[in-house]
Order: structure tokens, then sequence, then C-alpha cells
């Protein structure tokens, strides 16, 4: 059994589990990292990488087949040839819908780290109070100046490209240059900071795809081919394959194991600390136990959340963390599908070249500084400027050669901006298993009931017209506001189901990411947020990872886990 | 009940499909083969033909050049509805019988004026149509939008026909490489490019 007892084992491969495995291996701790699905090999595997439209027989569209095989993923966009096989099939992975929620899981290495916006933005000073000021579920254990050396740390390792921008709404970190604005968002720009007084900014988006090589780590800077979910050859932006796992490789320190599905967090009630887990093989049904010191649950939100859930049941009926009667509630997204879009006159004599993976951002402005509106929090825009191609309104007109060659040529300026906005922890938005409905394995699934709620409902009113507002300011004519529809889990921001907080009455994990009930047990990816802010959240997971590690290592040492 | 259909069928009753499904990755795509689709070698021509008028040869290479018939059976067969596809056939057929009444001989016959004279009135048709039933968007709108079991209207059979004869075309290594223009690997990104009419737009 010696083989099967590790310093550490951690959950899941994705963006935390990568910074988890990297950071507990740099500090010489003898790793397991445990995936479910399949191995997935940096370059290697990236089948479709240098594939273009007409390298796929449905020039990657959907097929009515595909929809039908994924019911859920076809609600939004992300069904298509090219990333088939690396969104987790919804048939054999069934859950609840009580209320209507969107779940696009990646199940194998590197998670969604493959598949991620790599937007990677700092949660400012006042996100980390707001819940405190404002009396909101509860306060966040830790504050802005707790997390930044570790915002620093991520963010220098892992490649974020952006400009210091200077505002206290989104802290600048540690940047590559930034990806540049093109002439018609510079404009539109400028002519934002003259009409809104300074108050409201449109900058360059902050990304993980790097600006400058990484030679050290064999990683090379953007080719601007815009492939990023095809996996990319270059590791040009952050994933676990391309950063974090062949550090931890590098180390000789890690052992990672795909097809194994964590089943249980095996816990010691005497000791009050957890022993290992136990595993089921997902190739051959056969179940195996590992054992280790500390246990780092990085499955994504709600799978990390229904792991504690299926864990420790003999002495919690909910569940390892569920005394707090917070285990699996306050289920947070971010809220979006909402905004406006423009054609832009003029500029007929410029063009782009390059395809630019990220586009630009206007930072938070609702409810900050002396702004106050009926609603708590706030929200961001992602939008980015472009001429439009063949699919334009031109293509209803004509037939023949004339029509051809025009719709050969670039259309006019289009811009248009999608709002991101905070969803407030509550109580009543939660998950739950379900041990009426079973998963091929014979495992609970979970049921979800999570809704956006009056708050949520009146900040989007502004997340549009503040849209049309902005690009009418910048002198833009005929702008379009748009609502599409949104449900809970399409913003992939899946977030609070663990929360972090100061007191175990009402919170699933202390300051350090430590289960209350087991310290040696650290969750440290969406479910540990307390609050979600309205900035995409990853490079926070990566941050609280790094941070939590350490002390995991340091508390090992003190011999208190 | 056609081939695909009947084949779905079968896979979503026995499970078939599900066999081995769990070892995902990036997944390789096997190209489709016509026989494979409802359409015939002599659809696939028709196509074609009708679709080198709608995007014919200029300075650069037409629809028949980049094959896009074969694309358009393929779409046609697996990302269309039944409806969408019934509607679509339909649609060349109908080309073949207005031919035949306005010009008196089939499609294939008629003179390359003829040819134009004729699509150039489907489409004027198939303007007005979607105008009066809200449909205008289908010819912008990816082949692969439609939701099975929808009820909103279908556009007008000469729309679906434009639509993949469109997306077909520009999607094509000849359409993106000789029509468009295509840089593999960039390698950087300016934002305030010069551009002078005439200049071809990039194909992604």
């Amino acid at each position: 059994m010696a083989n099967n007892t590790y310093d550490a084992i951690v959950v899941g491969s994705g963006i935390s589990g990568g910074w988890a495995a990297k950071e507990l291996t740099e500090q010489g701790l003898k790793v397991l990292m445990l995936e479910r699905g399949k191995n997935i090999e940096h370059v290697k595997d990236y089948h479709n990488a240098q594939k273009e439209a007409w390298d796929y027989p449905h020039r990657d569209m959907p097929t009515q087949l595909m929809k039908e095989q994924y019911p859920v993923l076809k609600r939004d966009y992300p069904l298509n040839e090219s990333t088939l096989g690396m969104w987790a099939s919804d048939q054999h992975n069934p859950y609840v819908e009580e209320k209507r929620f969107d779940w696009f899981r990646s199940y194998h290495v590197g998670g969604r780290s493959l598949l991620w916006g790599r937007q990677s933005y700092r949660l400012n000073k006042a996100d980390f109070e707001a819940n405190a000021k404002e009396g909101i579920a509860v306060d966040w254990p830790i504050r802005y100046e707790d997390l930044a050396p570790w915002y620093d740390y991520v963010e220098r390792f892992a490649g974020i490209s952006g400009n210091r921008d200077g505002l206290d709404v989104l802290p600048d970190g540690q940047y590559q240059p930034a990806m540049p604005l093109n002439c018609v968002e510079k404009d539109v720009a400028a002519r934002i900071q003259k009409a809104f007084g300074g108050k409201r900014h449109l900058i360059p988006g902050r990304t993980s795809n790097m600006t400058q090589s990484k030679p050290e780590e064999g990683r090379v800077s953007c080719q601007y081919r815009s492939k990023c979910w095809h996996g990319c050859p270059y590791g040009g932006y952050f994933s676990t394959q391309s950063s974090t796992l062949p550090a931890a490789m590098k180390t000789g320190n890690l052992t990672l194991r795909p097809f194994s599905i964590v089943k249980e967090i095996l816990y010691d009630k005497d000791r009050k600390r957890a022993t290992g887990v136990e595993v089921i093989d997902a190739e051959t049904n056969e179940t195996y136990v590992f054992n280790s010191k500390i246990i780092f649950v990085n499955a994504s939100a709600l799978n990390s959340a229904w792991l504690l859930m299926n864990s420790a049941t003999d002495v919690w009926e909910g569940g390892l963390g569920s005394s707090s009667g917070e285990l699996g509630h306050n289920v947070m997204d971010h809220h979006f599908r909402v905004g406006a879009w423009a054609e832009v006159e003029g500029y007929d004599d410029k063009y782009h070249y390059g395809r630019r993976p990220t586009g630009f951002y206007v930072p938070r402005f609702r409810n900050w500084g002396d702004d106050k509106r009926d609603y708590l929090r706030g929200f961001g825009y992602q939008g980015s400027a472009s001429r439009q191609g063949w699919r334009r309104e031109v293509a209803e007109l004509g037939i023949g050669g004339e029509f051809k060659d025009a719709i050969s040529e670039p259309g006019s300026w289009q811009i248009g901006m999608t709002a991101f906005g905070e969803m407030l922890p509550e109580h009543s938005n939660r998950i739950y298993l379900n041990h009426k409905v079973t998963d091929k394995w014979g495992l609970p699934v979970l049921a979800m009931d999570v809704e956006i709620k009056e708050n949520e409902i009146r900040m989007r009113k502004d997340m549009q017209q503040d849209a049309v507002a902005m690009f009418e300011a910048a002198g833009i004519k005929n702008v379009q506001g748009y609502e599409a529809d949104y449900a809970p889990g399409m913003g992939i921001h899946e977030m609070g189901t663990a929360r972090m907080g100061r007191d175990p009455k009402t919170s699933v994990l202390n300051a350090h990411n430590q289960v209350w009930d087991a310290p040696n047990v650290y969750v440290t990816d969406g479910a540990a947020m307390t609050s979600g802010s309205c900035v995409n959240p990853s490079l926070t997971y990566m941050a609280l990872t790094a941070r939590a590690a350490r002390h995991a290592v340091e508390e090992l040492k003190r011999r208190n886990i | 009940m056609e081939r695909r259909d009947l084949l779905k069928m079968i896979m979503l009753a026995t499970g078939t499909a599900m066999v081995g499904a769990p070892a995902l990755g990036y997944e390789k795509i096997p190209p489709v083969p016509l026989s494979d689709t409802p359409f015939s070698k002599d659809d696939v021509a028709f196509m074609n033909e009708v679709a080198e008028v709608i995007l014919p040869q200029t300075d650069t290479p037409g629809a028949k050049a980049a094959n896009v018939g074969a694309t358009m059976a393929v779409i046609a067969a697996d990302c269309y509805t039944k409806a969408q596809r019934k509607q679509f056939r339909q649609g060349l057929q109908d080309i073949d019988i207005r031919a035949k009444a306005d010009f008196g001989k089939p499609f294939l016959l008629l003179s390359s004026d003829e040819r134009t004279a004729l699509l150039t009135t489907l489409n004027e048709e198939a303007l007005a149509f979607n105008a009066k039933q809200g449909t205008t968007y289908v010819v912008r709108d990816k082949p692969s939008s439609r939701e099975p079991g929808t009820d909103l209207p279908l556009p007008h059979a000469f729309s679906l026909i434009k639509q993949l004869t469109l997306y077909a075309f520009f999607t094509s290594e000849t359409g993106a490489k000789k029509v468009l223009r295509y840089v593999a690997v960039p390698g950087y990104y300016d934002g305030d490019l010069p551009y002078k009419k005439g200049d071809k737009a990039w194909a992604t």
C-alpha cells in the first residue's frame, strides 16, 4: 500500500488544481493529482490546432445529432466540431434542473483551463469589504492586501498581458505589455473618457495571452491565430498543460492519475482530519483508496461541493463542511448576455491585421465613488470593434459577380459590448445531492435550484441602458441595445458553494481555505468565493490556491495538520 | 424515412452511439461521404451550377471551383432540421420547374444570362417573402442555428440555397485563400492597418 500514500492529493487538474500541484510539488511534497477524465498531452493531443473551417465536414458547425447528444451545451456557443469531446457529455453526466441551470463542464486533464475566456482581473479592495458594509451574506475573512502579493506571484508566472491603468476599481498587476486597442476602440475610449468626466474607462482587455515569450518555460508569445480553444501549440495562453503542469512535473514529485473519479474524502472523526480519498477508476470501475496528509479540492465549484456533500456523511448527513448549513448554498455566476451594438461610421481607410484573442474592457462604474443606484454592486463590459465580414446585411440583397466581389471586401466597422454583472450570494440559491438520480457509476447527481433575483434584474436594466448611453456619448449613431436570455451557469463562472468566512457556523472554509471541520482539506476553486465581484474570477482562484498551498506546507511543517 | 434519421433512431434506441464515448478529447471528425447524405452526385452537380450563378467566377474563383455543392449536401444533411432539408430540396426542384415554365427547358440547359435572370427573379421573390414574414436574417444566420421542433416560420427556399452557398463558399479553402485573404500565423496584431477599396476581407 506504500505507493498509495502521498503527502498531498489534488482533486482536479483545471486552473486551480494545476496551481495546487505546482505549488505543493515545488515545495517538496509528493503529490497525487486526480483527474476524472482522460489525459490530454500538451501539443501532442491538440489535434485541431492547425485546422481551419474547411478541415471540418460541417465547417465547424454543430449537427442536429450533436444537439441531441448535448442538450445543455447546445444552449450556447460552445457546441461545435473543433472542440467536440472537450466538453463533458450531458448524457453521461446527468444533473437535475429544479430551475434551468446551464452547466458547461470539461472532464479531462486541464479541465476548462484549455477552454477558458482568459480574461484576468483582480478583485478590488471594495469587493472584499462589500458584504460586511452592506450586510450581505458574510464578510470575506481576507482583504485585498492579503491576496495582492499572491496576485503578483501568479500573474508573473501565468503570463498576463494588460495595461497598468491606475484605476482603484481594477487594481493593476504584474503585466506583460497589453494587446492594443484598434483605431476605432481607441477613439471611442477617448470620447467616453471625455463624455463621462474621467469616470468611465475603456481599456485593453487583460488576458492570459502572452505578448512576451517565456523561453525558460518553453512558452512562446501569442501568434494572433485566435485558436486558443483548440489548444495552443505555442503555449501562448495559460493552461494547466502550458504552464502549471510542466512546472509540477519538473520537480519529479507529481503523479498524475487520469480516469480517477473521486467518490469521497475519507474522514477520521476522532482526529478531525481527512485521511485520503476513495476513487473509482473510470476505465475499470475498480475502487482504490489513496492516503495523504493534505487534500486540495479543485474539482470546480459545483463538483467540489458535490465531493464534500458525498463525504463524511456518517458524521454529518449533509457531508463534510455541512455543519455550517452553507455547503452547496450561495451559488453565484456572472449574469450577462445584455449590452449594445452599433455600426460605426467612417474609418473606411482602416482595417486590422492579426486575430487578437481579446478585446476591450470597461471596468465597473456603477455604485462606485459617488454613484448610487437602486441595486447593489455593479458590472463591467467586454467588447470589441471590427469590420463586418461576408455574413452581413448586404448578403440578403443580390446575386452575381458584383455581389460576390462586394461581400469579399470588409463591410463597415461595428462595435459591441456585453455586460458581466455581479450576482449576490443568496442562501436560497443552492445545489444539493439528488439520490434518486444516479450517474453510470451509481453516484448521486446534483440538483440545481438557482435563479437571478431582484438585485440582478434591476442591474440588467442599467447593463443595457448604460451600454447604449456610452456608445451614443461616443458619437455613435443607431445604437441597438440587446438582451438575450440568461440562465445561471451560462457565464461559466460558478462560485460560492463552499464559501470562506470568519465563523464556522456560517461558512465552510476559513481564511486559508481550510474546511473548518477538516483543516487538512483545502478548497481553492470557485467554491471558496464569499462574493463574486463582477470581474472574471479565474485569476483569483489562482491567487487563493497559491496562498493556500503555502499555508498548507507551513502548517504541515508546524505539525498542525 | 431518410437513412440518417433511421441511423439516428437506431443509435438512440440501442445506445451504440455511446459505446467507448468516455475517452474523448479533441475529436478527429472524419469526412462525411456523399453516400451518407440523401443527395446524389447529380444533386451536387446541380447545386454547383446554381451556386456558380449566385457567386460566379470574377477576377477570383467562383462557387463551382470551390465545389460548394459537396459541402452544401453534407451541411443540409446533418445541420439542417428535417423541415429545412425538405424546404431546401424543394427549392432545388423549383428552380428546374421555374426554368421549364419561364424558358421552356431545364435549368442546366439555360444560357448564362437566362440562369442569372431566373435566379435574380427568385432572389427578389425570396426577399419579398422573407420581409413579409420576418425571416430576412436567414442569409446571415449560421446554417446550424435552427433548433429541432421550433415552430418559427421557414424562410423562402431560395434563401436556404443562398445561405448554404455563401457559407460553403467563404469557409472553403478556395474561398479563404483565393477570394478572401488568409494568413495562417499572423504573428502580431495591428489595429490601425491602412485599407484601400478593393482589398479583400480576412477569411478568419
